[in-house]
């Protein structure tokens, strides 16, 4: 008796073949919308115009629209800043470092969490170039040569690092994306029958032949481009730490931000990517490709990092207690018990105690209760941004500035409308490009084992 | 001879009716107007006007219209072509001046820059307020650049021109002089000796007419004891200076009572301590509401407005019982021990004591007076023989004035700065009455309450475009001079006019005033004077100077034996009801005649920090009693319940504010606003701003009583939305103030002022010598600003100041409810009790008592509620040396001078807002909106054509979306070096003044080069090192430029046991 080890669970499931993925993967490309994505296209559009109002507004008559106040000078614009620099993070996490870990289940998610990426630091890019008093002098946070003599920028400032550490992370994430379509886009014009499309495609995708030198190339470049965005991975989010670490406000002078910051950024980047492929797969029947298991890796990730945050968290408390300053103690009481508990309370409830739950097998597998898990992780990271600075800011060295902050609806509606945004360019990207990197896909398509042993057998 | 005709052509030679008619046409051809606007030629290329045609038309005609529209708008600024002699562009002119609006009296300096007057400052000359000014004088100049003044004479509400007014008024005069009707003038006191000397011209003209006083906040209880006691009415002058131990029963001398700026500057002598002077005058204060005086007594006692004239009488007996004189009925007081501490340093330091009361009651005055003569006061704290004239308003004239204008007795009314229909008390009808006065004239600024029912208004002139002069005190003169052209001027037709010289027309008299007013300083003050010089010298002199001093009389009348005893049964007689009302006044609004000005209507009330409104202070025991909202108390909230006050008949609905150290039983409410004609503020923030509570002054034995004993407060369940600017009320323990007492500190000039220690592995160090940095030399000038919090009296004269000086925007009540007011400068207001200053001392004490550490600071969240003390402590720019904000910016708009200022430079600012943030003092100020042109913001100064005068032009409007902060008046600065530059000498110490300083009554703030060993500040924090001398967050590293000085109470050292010095580690742990 001839002893066969057990094959691993295949990561594409349904038996297909090359040819079914082609057709798969371009399906909502080439075929007709469904209801469901014209329905969420129109509410993604009217949120994100009712947010290019607001902001319309903010430029026309200035900040003082927001809620932020003499005091809290930040609120929701650098909460929602970081938040969607967060939820980048994952797109470059699975694309970089599970590419240079080898784990071949990322194929089947790299390319909508890579899109994802862009989108979310084209979101956050609208805080931070519109939460400035006046946002036509941003340039000025560039290093440009100008004719004022000497007047540089301040390398001394977070801000300055800031610039360059998202302006970096933006077009390397952008390039990386762009890299890997090529292949997918050239599949798409050689498939297409309509002559304006089939002309788009052909300029997308650069003349791509296909030949062996154009696949080495390919390889190559990815490999380079993973290595690059890697440490963009660690850097990005540390760097939006120093924003608050290297500030002097007892609340933010902490040094455990930096890698605190990374493990929550991955953390709310995988709820994300969580929200939008459950969607995806079910709008365009991709059950196959992103299958639980791929789902239950995901939800492993959040458990893990779930736990890093809680950790930190925990650590934040102690060290304020154990350094005996008593700003530092007064900061870390006030967020947990002071006006803004309630803020506190969900940040740890969604972040640290809900996570837990994918311990059960049954849970991390269930495809509803993950989504539901997704929503209320990036509402718990948003919540813990808005910690970190509304609740520090509201109560800082001297009581006589203490004050209390509320949100105007220009807040909601800028918050909101880049939710919007998100999603008008998330629904266009799997309207027109191919939502998962089917070329790499077939690379891990099995065309021996279990089935086709069974198949053997069955034709005798 | 025959003419020859010569002709153009056969038409014209023959000349036919056709041709007649078309040569007379401009045009010879016929113009295709109709066809153009004939629809169907339009339309049908073949007839008539092509549609191109038509186009082109169109189109010539639009470019043309656009480009004449297009024309930039042309801003003049018109150069001098013959300048005049005084005036430098650039160059401010200063001219001594006299402030004094029936209140507040002080002498000033006017800054003009290019002919307008920009800010005043206090005269260094003046006796009397040697170089004080408080917010209301300081806003004062922004008052006349007020868009609500009449530009012109009224008549029956229609604008008029001068010469129709002036036949009107003396018709009318005359006419009820003919039937020898009634003749009054009504007046706010007059300490002008020259316009006294008007109205007595008046009278003589008009023999049936009579002048009577009265101030809205009466202090005729003072005049009739004196008249009792001395037997002449008069207000004396009261020398806080020459006291070692004060008195205050409910008498709020640091903002309001009698001659606030003068007793500011006495009483902060005898609060200074130092080295050489370890000295201070002790003060207890017994009061209903929580008074800026009240604020800085050592002792301070709520007591019940009620009981405040028993408080006099116990006093009195207690301190006869001492010094063994002969006691009067008295009552049992709750506070009788505070009465005997009182009275036991009032007797040990006889002949150095002064007792005041704040009180109108002509009886308390009495005994008053008595406690005072007990004490030998006068001659000594008192003076009677140079009697202050600030106050000099007849209550009962007053009294019997309305009622003859009731019954119709009164045949003609003059008002001058006065407005009784709106500050009379509602029991007085004077609105009623005032209707039935034949003639009625007002010379009111504006169509105020009162103006607006006038016949005719006949606008005065504002003080700065006025001659004037002032007798604040016998012995003292000051002039008033004009700094600018009248505003409104088009002489004879429209335009501004003094008073006097209206009264002066009436009377038909050919001199002007400023002519009276040099007579009168030529006959009766040179002579006065030892000055014989001729008086052309004199008078320059005096002009330049602004005050003149003359020979003080030696004579005091003399006293005579009251009969205390009637006094003393008539106050044990009075009674209070569940609830007493105390109307006060604000350091801002004061009596509410200046309520059109946003500048005082953004200034935070020194103590509750409110801006925007009036409302009920009352008691937060009382609060909780009644079921009324603690939040704005307990829980920082902005919202407020809504009460309605009832008293006999009357009532007003206000917001209730928990007041820490309101007497139980009692609530406060300010007088001075709801002033819906004031003007065009009301309009430009869409609401008149507060209640009018004077109508429910009471009325009782000939006295306007500020209040009312027996007061109902009823709950309306409705909510209101206050605009505080501080809504976190203790210090937490923390030690931005520290304080000591008198005790302690002549045991110890550090006591109170530990230096902050850090243990480090080479040892326990200070922590201001651990620096990440390296030093380096700092040479040249090196500017530094100390405050001694013990001098401060929280009076927010330098916040006003700072906001002319500055150019800050007011941003309305909306606005300061989002944190959002603009000030550089505020001043912080901490209560305090004195359990557990310290959070650790709080922290052990939890332990002990087994309270979680929670509770604990919650419990330090609220103050103590029935008696707290009260700190002050001025916050501007602290201009650290590694200030937190520099290194933040990303574009390097915050930046640190050499001489060791942190600057601003708004061009460069982009609004990121980093710094605000990292400030540790939140001292920056982001303009959130253009506040310069959004229209939400129109009140705004900078939004008014005539408000935007009052721009000092050194300093910059800053745009939208730009931080700013306070420059340590940087413009100064400048100023002073290029001056000294330009004199090719060293600077001089005392040469700049920042604007807070200069303004500051009680010479609290200190600035100079502390590079300069000879400066005053150098000096002082030399001689302070080792004593009261701290940086706040010192241990932060941040190197602030600016100190503080350690508080001084003259009180007993709080029994706390002491602490060890310095703690082990492990201790610390354990209660952490």
């Amino acid at each position: 008796m001839q002893h066969e080890s057990e094959i691993r669970e295949p990561l594409i499931l349904g038996k297909k073949s090359y040819a079914d993925i082609t057709r798969d993967i371009a399906r909502p490309i080439e075929g007709k919308a469904s209801k469901y994505w014209y329905m969420l296209f129109t509410l993604a559009v009217i949120v994100f115009i009712w947010g290019l109002g607001c902001l319309a507004y903010t430029i026309g008559a200035g900040i003082g629209t927001w809620g932020s106040n003499n005091g809290v000078d930040w609120a929701w614009d650098i909460t929602n800043f970081v938040w969607w620099i967060g939820i980048g993070h994952a797109g470059t996490l699975i694309s970089a470092v599970l590419l240079l870990f080898r784990q071949k289940w990322r194929m089947a998610i790299n390319r909508a969490a890579e899109a994802m990426t862009i989108f979310a630091v084209m979101c956050a890019a609208i805080f931070v170039t519109l939460h400035t008093g006046r946002p036509w002098l941003d340039y000025w946070l560039f290093p440009l040569p100008n004719m004022f003599g000497s007047l540089w920028i301040n390398f001394n400032s977070p801000l300055v690092w800031d610039v360059f550490a998202v302006s970096t992370y933006f077009s390397v994430s952008l390039v990386f994306w762009y890299t890997g379509l090529v292949p997918d886009f050239a599949m798409l014009r050689d498939r297409s029958v309509k002559p304006l499309a089939k002309r788009m495609y052909g300029i997308m995708s650069f003349g791509w032949g296909g030949s062996a030198r154009h696949w080495h190339r390919f390889e190559e470049v990815s490999l380079v481009l993973a290595g690059l965005s890697t440490p963009l991975v660690f850097s990005v989010h540390s760097i939006v730490s120093m924003d608050f670490a290297t500030a002097l406000l007892p609340g933010w002078h902490t040094t455990i931000f930096p890698p605190y910051f990374v493990a929550g950024a991955v953390f709310s980047g995988f709820a994300m990517v969580l929200t939008l492929m459950l969607i995806v797969r079910k709008i365009y029947n991709l059950e196959n490709y992103i299958t639980v298991k791929h789902v239950e890796y995901m939800n492993i990730i959040i458990i893990v990092t779930g736990s890093i945050v809680g950790v930190a968290y925990l650590t934040e408390l102690f060290i304020s207690w154990y350094s005996g300053v008593e700003y530092e103690q007064y900061a870390f009481l006030n967020r947990a018990t002071g006006p803004y508990w309630w803020a506190y309370a969900l940040m740890m409830t969604c972040n640290v105690v809900s996570p837990q739950l994918f311990w059960f097998k049954k849970l991390r597998t269930s495809l509803g209760f993950t989504f539901f898990m997704s929503i209320i992780v990036n509402i718990g990271m948003w919540f813990e941004r808005f910690v970190i600075i509304v609740p520090t800011l509201c109560r800082t060295f001297l009581p006589s500035t203490w004050n209390m902050y509320s949100p105007t609806f220009v807040d909601i509606g800028i918050y909101t409308g880049t939710i919007g945004m998100f999603f008008v360019f998330f629904l266009l990207f799997t309207r027109y490009f191919p939502v998962i990197a089917q070329a790499e896909l077939k690379s891990i398509l099995k065309s021996s084992g279990q089935e086709y042993k069974e198949k053997a057998i069955h034709h005798g | 001879m025959a003419t020859k005709k010569y002709w153009k052509g056969l038409t014209e030679l023959n000349n036919s009716a056709e041709f007649i008619e078309s040569s007379n046409n401009e045009f010879a051809e016929k113009l295709p107007v109709d066809e153009l606007l004939n629809d169907d030629s339009l339309a049908d290329e073949s007839k008539g006007t092509k549609r191109r045609d038509f186009l082109k038309y169109l189109g010539f005609s639009v470019t043309a219209a656009s480009l004449a529209a297009c024309e930039t708008p042309v801003t003049k600024a018109i150069p001098y072509v013959v300048k005049p002699d005084e005036i430098t562009p650039g160059v401010a002119n200063w001219y001594a001046s006299t402030y004094f609006d029936g209140n507040d009296y002080a002498s000033l300096i006017v800054k003009t820059r290019e002919g307008r007057p920009i800010k005043v400052e206090g005269n260094d000359l003046s006796q009397v307020t040697k170089g004080g000014t408080n917010a209301r004088v300081q806003a004062s100049v922004l008052s006349l650049y007020d868009s609500s003044r009449l530009t012109g004479p009224k008549a029956d509400g229609k604008d008029s021109s001068w010469d129709k007014v002036d036949a009107g008024i003396v018709k009318g005069l005359e006419a009820v002089s003919a039937k020898a009707g009634a003749i009054r003038i009504l007046s706010s006191t007059i300490i002008s000796p020259s316009t006294k000397a008007v109205i007595a011209d008046f009278v003589a003209k008009y023999p049936t007419a009579k002048h009577i006083t009265y101030d809205e906040v009466s202090y005729a209880g003072i005049l009739n004891a004196n008249a009792q006691t001395f037997g002449t009415p008069i207000v004396p002058s009261y020398n806080f200076d020459k006291a070692d131990v004060i008195v205050g029963i409910g008498a709020d001398f640091l903002a309001n009572w009698l001659s606030p700026i003068e007793y500011s500057r006495q009483y902060a002598e005898t609060r200074k301590v130092s080295a050489e002077k370890q000295h201070m005058s002790e003060h207890f204060q017994f009061e209903t509401n929580l008074s800026l005086t009240g604020a800085n007594a050592d002792v301070r006692t709520p007591v019940k407005l009620s009981d405040q004239g028993k408080v006099a009488v116990n006093l009195y007996n207690a301190i006869a019982k001492i010094v063994g004189g002969t006691t009067i009925a008295e009552s049992k007081l709750a506070c009788q021990a505070s009465i005997e501490k009182a009275a036991k340093s009032l007797t040990a330091a006889k002949g150095k004591a002064l007792v005041v009361s704040g009180s109108n009651d002509t009886d308390v005055q009495l005994v008053i007076n008595g406690i005072n003569q007990l004490l030998g006061s006068y001659g000594a704290t008192i003076d009677v023989a140079n009697p202050s004239n600030m106050h000099q308003g007849d209550d009962a004239a007053f009294i019997e004035l309305t009622k003859e204008m009731a019954a119709g007795k009164v045949g003609a009314l003059i008002t001058y700065n006065t407005n009784p229909v709106y500050s009379a008390p509602a029991a007085l009808k004077f609105k009623e009455a005032y209707a039935k006065v034949g003639l009625t004239v007002s010379f009111a600024d504006r169509a105020d309450e009162t103006a607006e029912h006038a016949k005719f208004i006949c606008p005065d002139a504002h003080y700065l475009e006025s001659w004037n002069d002032a007798s604040p005190k016998a012995g003292e003169y000051s002039l008033g001079q004009p700094t600018i052209n009248p505003l409104f001027a088009e002489p004879r037709h429209r335009g501004t006019r003094q008073a006097q010289d209206s009264l002066l027309a009436w009377i038909g008299s050919e001199e002007d005033y400023a002519t009276r007013i040099k007579g009168f300083w030529k006959s009766d003050v040179q002579t006065k004077t030892t000055n014989s010089a001729s008086f052309t010298d004199f008078w320059n002199h005096a002009l330049h100077d602004g005050v003149v001093s003359t020979a003080k009389s030696q004579s005091a009348p003399s006293a005579s034996e009251a009969d205390l005893n009637a006094s003393a049964d008539r106050i044990n007689k009075v009674k209070g009801g569940s609830f007493e009302l105390a109307l006060y006044e604000k350091v801002g609004m004061g009596n509410g005649n200046q309520a059109n000005n946003p500048w005082l209507q953004e200034l935070p009330d020194p103590i509750s920090k409110i801006t925007w409104d009036n409302y009920v202070t009352m008691s937060p025991d009382d609060m909780r009693t009644n079921g009324l909202d603690l939040n704005m108390m307990e829980r920082q909230d902005r919202e407020a319940s809504l009460v309605t006050v009832k008293v006999q008949g009357q009532s007003i609905t206000l917001p209730a504010v928990p007041q820490p150290g309101q007497a139980k039983g009692t609530i406060g409410i300010a007088v001075g606003y709801g002033r819906d004609k004031a003007g065009s503020l009301s309009d430009k923030t869409g609401t008149v701003v507060g209640k009018n509570a004077y109508p429910l002054a009471q009325v009782a034995a000939g006295s306007i009583l500020m209040g009312a004993l027996d007061v109902s407060v009823a709950d309306t369940a409705e909510k209101y939305m206050i605009a505080g600017t501080q809504i976190h009320h203790t210090l937490m323990g923390r030690d931005m103030v520290k304080e000591t007492t008198l005790e302690e500190y002549k045991v110890d000039p550090k006591s109170g002022n530990p230096d902050e220690m850090l243990v480090t592995h080479s040892g326990t160090v200070k922590a201001s010598s651990i620096d990440l940095w390296d030093e380096f030399g700092r040479p040249g000038h090196r500017w530094g600003l100390t405050i001694d919090l013990n001098s401060c009296i929280g009076c927010a004269s330098c916040v006003v100041s700072c906001t002319a000086e500055n150019n800050v925007a007011v941003v309305g009540k909306a606005e300061v409810m989002n944190t959002r007011e603009m000030h550089w400068l505020r001043i912080d207001r901490y209560y305090s009790t004195n359990w557990a200053k310290d959070v650790d001392d709080a922290k052990e004490q939890a332990v002990e008592q087994g309270t979680s550490i929670k509770d604990m600071y919650l419990d330090l969240e609220n103050p103590e509620t029935e008696n707290p003390e009260v700190v002050f402590q001025p916050i501007m720019c602290q201009h650290c040396n590694h200030a937190p904000c520099e290194n933040v910016c990303p574009v390097l708009a915050t930046n640190h001078s050499t001489d060791g200022l942190n600057m601003m430079t708004y061009n460069r600012c982009v609004g990121t807002r980093y710094c605000a943030n990292n400030c540790p003092f939140k001292v920056r100020r982001f303009n959130w909106f253009n506040y310069n042109g959004n229209k939400d913001f129109a009140l705004n100064p900078t939004q008014d054509d005539l408000g935007r005068m009052v721009l000092n032009p050194d300093v910059v409007v800053r745009s939208r979306g730009v931080m700013e902060k306070c420059s340590m008046c940087v413009q100064r600065i400048q100023e002073g070096k290029l001056d000294a530059k330009a004199e090719g000498a060293p600077l001089k110490d005392g040469a700049i003044k920042t604007a807070c300083q200069q303004a500051c009554p009680t010479n609290a703030i200190y600035f100079g080069d502390v590079n300069d060993e000879n400066s005053e500040i150098a000096k002082l924090r030399k001689a302070e090192a080792k004593g009261r001398d701290y940086y706040m967050l010192e241990e932060t590293g941040i190197k602030p430029t600016v100190s503080y000085l350690t508080k001084v109470r003259n009180v007993e050292a709080p029994v706390v046991e002491k602490k060890e010095p310095v703690k082990s580690h492990e201790d610390e742990h354990a209660h952490g």
